[in-house]
């Protein structure tokens, strides 16, 4: 097993493994033997926030009050008031401090190790941007200020319509969604004012198996039924059964290219025939956009409506879960639905140079679907990203996003891994790629979710498990561009010794992880009484 | 230039060799040719990329060309407040640990992140008195607009009873939204600031209110909620959440679903986002709710951890019948939000809101005693406030930012009925001599516009 370390070492390239579990008394855990009260963890007692809570600690001094002071009774009648304070913990800053560093502690994170969670892009979130982000003129600015006196955000927001029009092969941009579930919904409600503007009625959206995991519960609050569309052998959309399924009733195709089956539809063009034939609408999920920026452009292939993930593709750090960004671009038919407001440019008068303004005056808007102009705070950093790139740079992302990916595989295969996890198709990826762990459950004994499991002791963050539903035990690979060959090798490596592993004993994969804070979790009992709120 | 690769031309010619293909275009063999963009091509429209330093001086000339809140007095607030912001949130809130990982999947390798959702969804709870909170949905009024489709879920009725005291972009927000799913929003007006709901009958689905409201009154929100009640509907209230360390809490005044605006809790203005929007609602409502939800559990040793929880709700389980299509929410935004209470802590939170009341009543009389500004109503409020001028108010604020004040929000194109309308927001960041401040430009600005003497500066 050369180059991997041993799961056990508690010196394994793992946050979370220094010190492993250090009160577990468990008699698998390798790690039992190890004093409870020894190394940094010894410190960690998992108290919540508000179980270090003590009458009379604080934290907050007020400002002075330098007002007249007037009876509360006066000012806000008792009627209104509440009975009892909220119970917030009484902490003093140290604690707080502290109790978050250490709960810090416990993430696995993507500046620490490779997280190749597929179809979520994990690339390298560069540091500049949260320092360009963090200027008070970005930062401090109130979003009701006077578009006169916001000039800066509203050019930076106009290059970054610009580029990502550019990118997407469509003419018009809008920024206002929050993040890419928030896009789809704009582009079915896109989708429906287009419509009913002609005077139709329509009532179903097509969605593929190979859709990403969003579309549906989108389409349903759109309002519109969900029908599937199945694939063909090759993980294509069946175009027979599009055809037999695309009707006047449709209103939309919701696709993702690549799909997350990570492979492009080589029937694309045919697809928006058939789609633009019954006289839908053809929607692109850019959550796979990282294969293809500068090779090809989704207007080219025919779509009308295109959604971005700010916080895939273009560097928004994922936050644990948020903020991201979900802008769309859209075909010219489209536009005059587009959310508003609208960030625009208009020619100087005098000499004087271009300004920016916010357009409401839009009157076949779909309207808001948020408050004020959008997660601007977002654009700075993805608009840093684009103008650090520049076009070549972006082409080169999706090379080497491909590249990653299919060396990755092909490594696997050379590691022996095939014959207990085949690729779902046997082509060349994109910027992903799907395993079925199903021979490697039939003949080794292991669930796909074991093996992510046995990945925690290993110090990788594993890929995306269960996902697409299409694909029996599916293990979802996006290594992203960012990631050294020496990374991809390493996880093949991991792969391979996880496997030889379980020939020779199933239980140690079954029962992982053994250096994580904690061990699996007890979801069910989660689910069956949930406790999702601490009792005071 | 960086494209933050780390592949040298000696690992592409191996990792090719490896696949088998003699070159990376082989590898978009795929893509019919019609569609491939020349390599010269690249993405239309962009230029040459950029050197670290080069993007950093782009960036910093555009942020010198907004006005932010650190280079005039500003009174701006009508849904996004100049709250102080504590370093310590910085300090945590940037450390990779929380900044870089994604939704935790892996709860074994992201309680950190599990444990702090947990505790934002209590701390949230306690402010709203309602026992059910999630991790965070996107910001205010899309919350507005996930309540709204919860109450759809819920009784299925066809029409919405939405007070003109809601957020304007809340009520739009709501209305875009509801046109999928199929709900009609109408409208409660205001009298004297405050909600006046119409007779309600049982095609109502919700009533929707906002508390203080978008002029800044205290509402009878108990009232409203018993009405409500008593026609089947449910209510849904949007709260500001600092005033609710003073107010009434939705909980107590029989609120189903409160939601909310989260950046006045450690989140910076960022000139409208990311922030968080906060959801939380009654027991009965728990396997309605949107998007993650943290829940305390043991692992296999039995020790305390925490996972995400209910996830058949959620649109990766149950696909079109979820409910909601939230995926990727506010995560960040919302630890910065328990950070913060924790700042504030339980006696904090109410001497800050406390101050803002009292600096809010100072204004008040302050301001009310210039000649053509008359209080707008007559309701109790917390932090913000509502006048009337005797003169037109664009021009009005034009004569104040000359002097470096920004006086507020024009009420005009929201509300036309309240043309001479201005909204004043006064965060524990504005003083008496603020305040002060502000009175003399103010009443200078309006005295100069009802003389109609001289064109703004």
């Amino acid at each position: 097993m050369s180059g991997v370390p041993a799961a056990d070492n508690p010196a394994a390239d793992n946050p979370a493994a220094d010190n492993p579990a250090a009160d577990n008394p468990a008699a698998d855990n390798p790690a039992a033997n190890v004093p409870a009260a020894t190394g940094p963890r010894g410190a960690d007692d998992g108290l919540t926030i508000f179980e270090r809570s003590k009458p009379g600690r604080r934290a907050f001094v007020a400002p002075e009050l330098d007002v007249p002071d007037a009876p509360l009774d006066e000012l806000l009648p008792a009627e209104y008031r509440r009975s009892e304070p909220a119970r917030l913990p009484e902490v003093s800053e140290p604690e707080i401090v502290r109790h978050f560093n250490r709960l810090s502690k416990r993430n696995f994170d993507l500046d620490t190790g490779f997280y190749p969670l597929g179809s979520c892009t994990m690339k390298h979130n560069p540091k500049l941007h949260e320092r360009v982000a963090a200027l008070p003129g970005h930062a401090k600015l109130h979003p009701l200020q006077h578009p006169r006196r916001a000039q800066g955000a509203l050019e930076l927001m106009w290059n970054l319509q610009q580029a990502l029009a550019g990118i997407a092969g469509l003419p018009h941009v809008s920024l206002h969604p929050s993040a890419g579930s928030h896009g789809e919904l704009s582009g079915v409600l896109l989708t429906r004012a287009y419509h009913e503007d002609r005077g139709e009625q329509r009532t179903k959206v097509l969605t593929p198996d190979t859709a990403h995991g969003t579309n549906p519960a989108t389409v349903t609050m759109g309002g519109y039924e969900v029908v599937k569309v199945g694939i063909d052998d090759r993980g294509n959309v069946d175009l027979d059964d599009l055809r037999a399924k695309a009707d006047e009733d449709v209103a939309c195709l919701m696709l993702t290219n690549p799909s997350t089956l990570g492979l492009f539809e080589t029937g694309i063009e045919e697809i928006a025939r058939i789609v633009h034939g019954v006289g839908a609408t053809l929607y692109y999920d850019g959550a796979n956009l990282n294969a293809i920026m500068g090779i090809c452009r989704p207007g080219d292939m025919g779509f009308d409506i295109v959604h971005f993930n700010l916080h895939k593709t273009f560097t928004q750090p994922h936050g644990g879960g948020g903020p991201g960004a979900g802008p769309i671009a859209v075909s010219d038919r489209i536009e005059p639905y587009l959310p508003r407001p609208q960030v625009v440019r208009r020619d100087g008068v005098n000499g004087d140079g271009p300004s920016f303004d916010l357009d409401y005056d839009r009157p076949k808007s779909i309207g808001r679907l948020r408050g004020f102009q959008g997660n601007y705070g977002v654009f700075v950093r993805s608009y840093a990203y684009i103008r650090s790139l520049g076009a070549e740079g972006l082409r080169e992302v999706s090379e080497i996003a491909v590249l990653n990916a299919n060396y990755l595989l092909a490594k696997l295969r050379e590691a022996g891994v095939a014959e207990y996890l085949p690729a779902a198709y046997d082509r060349i990826c994109m910027h992903e790629f799907v395993l079925s762990g199903a021979p490697m459950k039939r003949e080794l004994g292991i669930r796909t979710l074991d093996l992510a499991k046995r990945m925690l002791d290993f110090g990788v963050h594993p890929p995306t498990v269960y996902f697409p539903l299409v694909v029996e035990e599916a293990l979802m690979v996006e290594p992203t561009e960012t990631e050294t060959k020496e990374t991809l090798d390493h996880f093949a490596e991991i792969v391979a010794e996880i496997l030889r592993e379980a020939r020779e004993d199933p239980e140690v994969a079954r029962n992982a992880p053994y250096t994580t804070p904690v061990r699996r979790l007890d979801e069910a009992a989660a689910a069956r009484k949930p406790v999702i709120r601490q009792a005071l | 230039m960086s494209s933050y690769v780390s592949a040298t031309d000696e690992d592409r010619r191996e990792m090719l060799a490896k696949i088998g293909v003699s070159s990376i275009e082989d590898l978009f063999a795929d893509i019919p040719a019609r569609l491939r963009l020349a390599a010269a091509d690249g993405a239309p429209g962009l230029d040459h990329g950029l050197s670290e330093q080069e993007v950093y001086e782009e960036l910093r000339a555009l942020a010198a060309r907004n006005i932010s809140s650190e280079d005039e007095l500003s009174f701006l607030g009508a849904g996004m407040y100049d709250h102080y912001v504590p370093a310590l949130i910085d300090a945590i809130i940037e450390r990779s640990e929380f900044l870089t990982p994604y939704t935790p999947y892996q709860p074994e390798i992201s309680q950190g992140g599990l444990q702090a959702m947990f505790e934002y969804q209590t701390a949230i709870s306690e402010l709203t008195g309602l026992p059910v909170s999630n991790a965070s949905v996107y910001e205010g009024p899309s919350a507005v607009g996930a309540a709204g489709y919860v109450a759809h879920l819920t009784n299925g009725r066809p029409r919405f009873v939405v007070s003109r005291g809601v957020h304007p972009h809340s009520r739009e927000t709501l209305s875009t939204l509801s046109r999928g799913w199929g709900t009609d929003v109408v409208e409660a007006p205001l009298r004297d600031g405050a909600t006046v709901l119409p007779e309600l009958d049982g095609e109502v689905s919700a009533v929707i209110v906002q508390q203080p409201n978008f002029l800044g009154a205290v509402e009878d929100l108990t009232a409203l909620a018993s009405v409500a009640r008593d026609a089947g509907a449910l209510t849904i209230c949007a709260c500001d959440p600092l005033p609710l360390a003073l107010l009434k809490s939705p909980g107590e005044c029989g609120v189903d679903i409160a939601v909310g605006e989260g950046q006045t809790l450690g989140n910076r203005l960022d000139f409208g986002g990311p922030s968080f929007g906060f959801f939380t609602a009654t027991q009965a409502l728990l396997r309605r709710m949107p998007g993650r939800i943290a829940g305390e559990t043991k692992d296999m040793d039995g020790k305390r951890g925490f996972v995400l929880t209910l996830q058949t709700r959620e649109q990766h389980i149950r696909r079109e019948k979820a409910t909601s299509n939230i995926c990727t929410a506010q995560a960040l935004n919302a630890l910065a939000g328990v950070i913060y209470l924790s700042w504030l802590g339980r006696r904090g939170i109410v001497e800050l809101t406390e101050l803002m009341l009292k600096r809010a009543a100072y204004a008040r009389e302050r301001l009310t005693a210039i000649p053509g500004v008359t209080l707008l109503h007559e309701r109790p409020v917390v932090r913000e406030l509502a006048l009337t001028l005797d003169a037109p108010v664009a021009r009005v604020i034009d004569r104040c930012l000359a002097q470096g004040v920004n006086p507020g929000y024009a009420l005009g194109r929201d509300y036309p009925e309240h043309e001479g309308g201005l909204l004043v927001a006064i965060t524990e960041r504005r003083t008496r001599a603020d305040i002060d401040r502000l009175v003399s430009v103010l009443g200078a600005a309006v005295a100069a516009e009802r003389a109609n003497v001289g064109a703004p500066a």
